[in-house]
């Protein structure tokens, strides 16, 4: 349509779509400019003023991220007037950060940091503004926390919580000095409307939000003789730890991952895969169990469409914003959940040991797996079912501390028992995996016969797109099922919660009949989880889906019925999907929470 | 001295507004471009303080394509020493709705706001009298134009046009990026012209009585008649209309009090000129020949010597430290650092040179900030410290 623009930046000319900001067009020519409020993730604010360039002509400098290219424009990114004022303001930013940068959990991963290392900001005249006041350190969610001290108003955080998530739980509050990132009537972080999906962390570029961090606990607990400490792995971690430990984003790190846990001195590494492929035997039964209800009962009671249970930030989203649809929810705890419950009972009569000694420990990509593990609820084994939540940044800093060579490691094996896995377990990490697994299985137990995809890949529901839908037909079922003969099982996939909304509103206002939802908090799934390796971007969360794929395409097992210590643990202890031991330490029940 | 620099009265904001009714359908039985070009002519500059030509933002925004189309008249008034809109909006309100309406016509808006300062909810019932007498006049005549008034709540930072858009539609009144400027997105994201409440009065009296009749007030550059907030050390304070183009030296012989030591152009965000530049400031805008030409949204705040510059500059970097939005660093943390520093000179916990540094900040703050507010709070501190430094220091 519209023509190319031509400009220079430095002397270099270059041309550039309509509507190319001087950001852009300078990295196409490998001009790299210094932000801190952009992210790509986000829209442009364009209020750190760290990106300012040079346009000839102008009187004052233009925020590169925010300003269009204009025909035969000129300019400038390293003139002297850029690099005082550029300093400068990463000097203003200093005097109201906390820098302390040695005592800080982002000590070596702080975009403030670097850019003051880049700028060689040596000596600090400006008045030191912190602390503004008396501040406390929000300390009392189990997944996130939040210091004041060390925020510089970027409102990274405060755009992902809007944009990529709709829940707006943290917000800007007062102006001028008092300017401050905040919650309703600022509350602690815990008790408002958050998810605690940990997206704002992610997007955070100094340490002003991180993850509770639980890694001298595990230490601790793995030292202690008395103690049987067991890990488990999500799907995700294993196609996003590479990126903190040397490698480039997409790369699978499975078996050194393994290798490095018992290096760590695990005393079983085991995969909540296994777990994953249990979630689909009992999620498919109770879809299958609601279909009937509704088709062959006629049940006034019984809930479609349902939705998938594994995304706990999910979860706490549904009981803030639509507590009347929880009963749409799939009951079936989330793999990590299972595995706890599992890991005290069966696990610990089948290895003879007091469940009482066992230390239940996770590597999630995710931070609202520890509020998860922090409900009450979960204590179907008796005691708590997973004691410790640690991100796949934590199991990295584990890893560097221990002082293992990861990019040398040797690959190793799960553990069996609850170790095995299938590819349908594996792309539980993406957006769509679960809706995939799930009909691989679901589909082959009412007909017999295997999804009609080509090589099992449901294509249909993969992709970054906010919202998928697909229909599967059903045909010639077996005897038992042939009530659902006929029947267009319409599914509808969201990632994202803002897209979740989307989804809920349009169940709410009777736009959609889906029969199934899956919908995963974050962005592209666990995959782009706010416990993953920072920065994370579209163009990472590609990467890391195409490796989880790589992942599920390379495995001989790829349908969760398959699973041989599925089929084996549904023998030996389970008896069946959605039976009354199952019911026990598989399924739970939601709460409903106050909207603000 | 040429005899444009000397202080003329003019009478023309206050004068009757009986006749608006007349003014009203003169324009309305003109062509759209025909306004434009009369307004254009007239060389009629924003009179909030950024001096914006006015006929070139109606035609900019009347250019636009768009279904819906907003006039907002921005009565924030939030400059410290500034107090003229006020009076217009309780003397003449019916110049600035019918300037409204014909702006409206001009660009194909049918919806207008007046956006009230919070502190003038004084004058809520009145307008709203003169609002529905306008409005009932409207529908007589056949135009379809609606007013409403949007209720600031005290932020200074909500008179710049484009948070003032932001507060409007809900949201935190925080400046936008420009581009894209509001003649394309404005409130709502739809084509707007945001006047200043004194720039409609004069586009009333332009549409009165012709472009000439104002082009002739004032000198090259800096055209008409303004209204001027005189406070301060003066024994005359109060709202006074003048010819554009004075040197400071007349107006302080006409305003000051025998002893005036500096005066404050432009308020908080504007300059402070010391005595022995008053002969070679003229007030006007930018583009003069000679001399220097300081534009203002008419605060005029005289001090004599019994004033501490010191205390001046203080109150204003007080000032600008709560009224920054908070948004950008060179504005939120520029303040505080500006602020915090020459108090923290003033104890003598940083040397004199500090100042320098500061100065150098303020230079920052200029090329950087994302609006106005922060642009413009180096004319302050920087004509003060400069001209006044020992006051700072001693």
């Amino acid at each position: 349509m519209a023509k190319k623009i031509k400009l220079s930046i430095n002397g270099i000319f270059v041309e550039v779509e309509h509507g190319t900001t001087i950001l852009d067009a300078a990295r196409q020519i490998g001009i790299l400019i210094p932000t801190l409020c952009y992210h790509k993730d986000l829209c442009i604010a364009g209020n750190c003023r760290v990106c300012m360039v040079e346009v000839a002509g102008q009187k004052r400098l233009a925020a590169a991220c925010a300003t269009p290219c204009e025909e035969e424009m000129e300019i400038y990114t390293n003139s002297l007037n850029v690099l005082h004022s550029r300093k400068q303001i990463i000097e203003l930013l200093l005097s109201e950060h906390n820098a302390d940068c040695t005592s800080c959990f982002k000590n070596g991963n702080c975009e403030l940091q670097k850019l003051s290392s880049d700028y060689k900001i040596l000596k600090q005249d400006f008045i030191r503004l912190v602390p503004l006041q008396n501040y406390t350190i929000d300390k009392l969610s189990p997944s996130i926390i939040k210091d004041d001290s060390k925020c510089i108003r970027c409102q990274r955080c405060v755009r992902t919580c809007e944009e990529l998530q709709g829940v707006n739980a943290l917000t800007v509050a007062y102006k001028g000095d008092q300017m401050k990132i905040t919650t309703f009537f600022e509350k602690p972080i815990h008790s408002v409307v958050c998810s605690t999906c940990g997206q704002c962390i992610n997007h955070c570029p100094t340490g002003a939000l991180v993850e509770r961090n639980y890694i001298e606990k595990v230490w601790d607990a793995i030292s202690d003789k008395t103690k049987h400490v067991i890990v488990q792995t999500a799907p995700a971690v294993r196609v996003g730890l590479g990126e903190e430990l040397g490698f480039e984003p997409g790369k699978r790190v499975t078996g050194k991952m393994v290798a490095a846990l018992k290096r760590l001195g695990f005393d079983a590494v085991m995969d909540t895969d296994f777990t994953a492929d249990l979630t689909i035997m009992e999620e498919g039964t109770e879809l299958l169990m609601r279909l009937k209800a509704a088709l062959v009962d006629h049940d006034p009671e019984v809930k479609l469409p349902m939705a998938t249970s594994c995304s706990p930030g999910w979860i706490k989203y549904i009981e803030h914003m639509y507590p009347e649809y929880l009963g749409h929810l799939s009951t079936c705890k989330s793999p990590q959940q299972m595995f706890g419950a599992l890991a005290k009972t069966y696990y610990a009569k089948a290895r003879n040991l007091d469940p009482e000694t066992i230390v239940s420990v996770s590597i999630m990509p995710c931070t609202a797996k520890k509020f998860e593990a922090n409900r009450p609820e979960m204590h179907d084994s008796g005691f708590r079912d997973v004691d410790y939540v640690l991100t796949t940044r934590e199991l990295a800093i584990m890893i560097k501390q221990a002082g293992l060579d990861f990019l040398k490691m040797e690959d190793a094996h799960f553990d069996r028992l609850m170790g095995e896995s299938t590819g349908a377990a594996v792309i539980f990490g993406a957006t769509g995996g679960v809706m995939e697994a799930a009909l691989r299985t679901a589909y082959e137990l009412v007909t017999g016969r295997d999804v009609p995809f080509e090589n099992l890949n449901i294509t249909p529901v993969r992709g970054m797109e906010g919202i998928k839908e697909a229909s599967l037909k059903i045909e010639n079922p077996l005897e038992q099922w042939a009530f659902l003969d006929g029947v267009e099982l319409k599914c509808a996939v969201a990632h994202g919660l803002v897209n979740a909304k989307k989804v809920m509103d349009s169940i709410r206002t009777g736009e959609s009949n889906y029969h199934f939802i899956e919908i995963m908090a974050c962005p592209g799934g666990c995959l782009g989880g706010g416990g993953q390796p920072i920065p994370t971007s579209p163009e990472i969360r590609r990467k890391r889906a195409e490796a989880i794929y790589a992942e599920d395409t390379g495995m001989t097992l790829r349908k969760s019925h398959q699973n041989p210590e599925v089929i084996k643990i549904y023998k030996d202890f389970l008896e069946s999907p959605g039976g009354e031991k199952s019911h026990h330490l598989l399924h739970t029940h939601y709460t409903a929470r106050e909207r603000f | 001295m040429t005899e444009s620099y000397q202080l003329k009265r003019a009478d023309f904001i206050f004068k009757n507004e009986n006749d608006w009714e007349e003014v009203m359908s003169k324009s309305f039985s003109r062509t759209p471009q025909e306004l434009i070009n009369e307004l254009i002519s007239s060389e009629l500059k924003g009179r909030g303080g950024a001096g914006f030509p006015t006929g070139l933002k109606w035609k900019l925004t009347a250019e636009v394509v768009g279904d819906t189309k907003y006039v907002i008249c921005n009565a924030d008034e939030g400059e410290p020493g500034t107090f003229k809109d006020r009076e217009i909006l309780s003397m003449v309100p019916f110049k600035v709705l019918t300037s409204m309406a014909v702006c409206g016509y001009v660009i194909g808006a049918k919806e207008g706001y007046i956006y009230l300062r919070g502190e003038y909810f004084f004058l809520l019932p009145e307008l709203n009298k003169a609002i529905s007498e306008f409005e009932y006049y409207c529908k007589e005549i056949n135009v379809d134009f609606t007013i409403r008034i949007f209720m600031g709540s005290g932020a200074y930072i909500c008179g710049e046009e484009t948070a003032l858009f932001e507060s409007m539609e809900g949201k935190r009144g925080e400046p936008r990026n420009k581009p894209p400027f509001p003649s394309d997105f404005g409130y709502l994201g739809k084509p707007t012209v945001i006047n200043n409440v004194e720039t409609l009065a004069h586009t009333y009296t332009i549409f009165k009585y012709g472009a000439k009749r104002f082009y002739d007030l004032g000198v090259q550059y800096s055209r008409g008649s303004k209204l001027f907030s005189v406070s301060g050390d003066t024994p005359k304070p109060g709202i006074y209309e003048l010819e554009l183009g004075m040197s400071l030296y007349d107006f302080v012989d006409e305003f000051g009090d025998g002893d005036t030591k500096a005066v404050q152009v432009g308020g908080a965000s504007g300059f402070l000129v010391p005595r022995k530049r008053f002969q070679e400031t003229a007030i006007g805008y930018q583009g003069k020949l000679v001399g220097i030409s300081l534009p203002t949204g008419g605060s005029m705040m005289l001090f004599n010597s019994s004033r501490s510059m010191y205390n001046v500059l203080d109150n204003y970097l007080e000032f600008f430290r709560e009224e920054s939005c908070g948004q950008c660093t060179p504005c939120r943390v520029g303040c505080q650092q500006l602020l915090k520093g020459i108090k923290a000179v003033k104890r003598g916990e940083k040397k004199t040179q500090y100042l320098d540094k500061l100065l150098r900040l303020t230079d920052t703050m200029k090329l950087t900030a994302k609006c106005g507010l922060g642009q413009s709070v180096a004319n302050s501190f920087s004509s003060i410290v400069e001209n006044f430094r020992e006051e700072m220091i001693y």
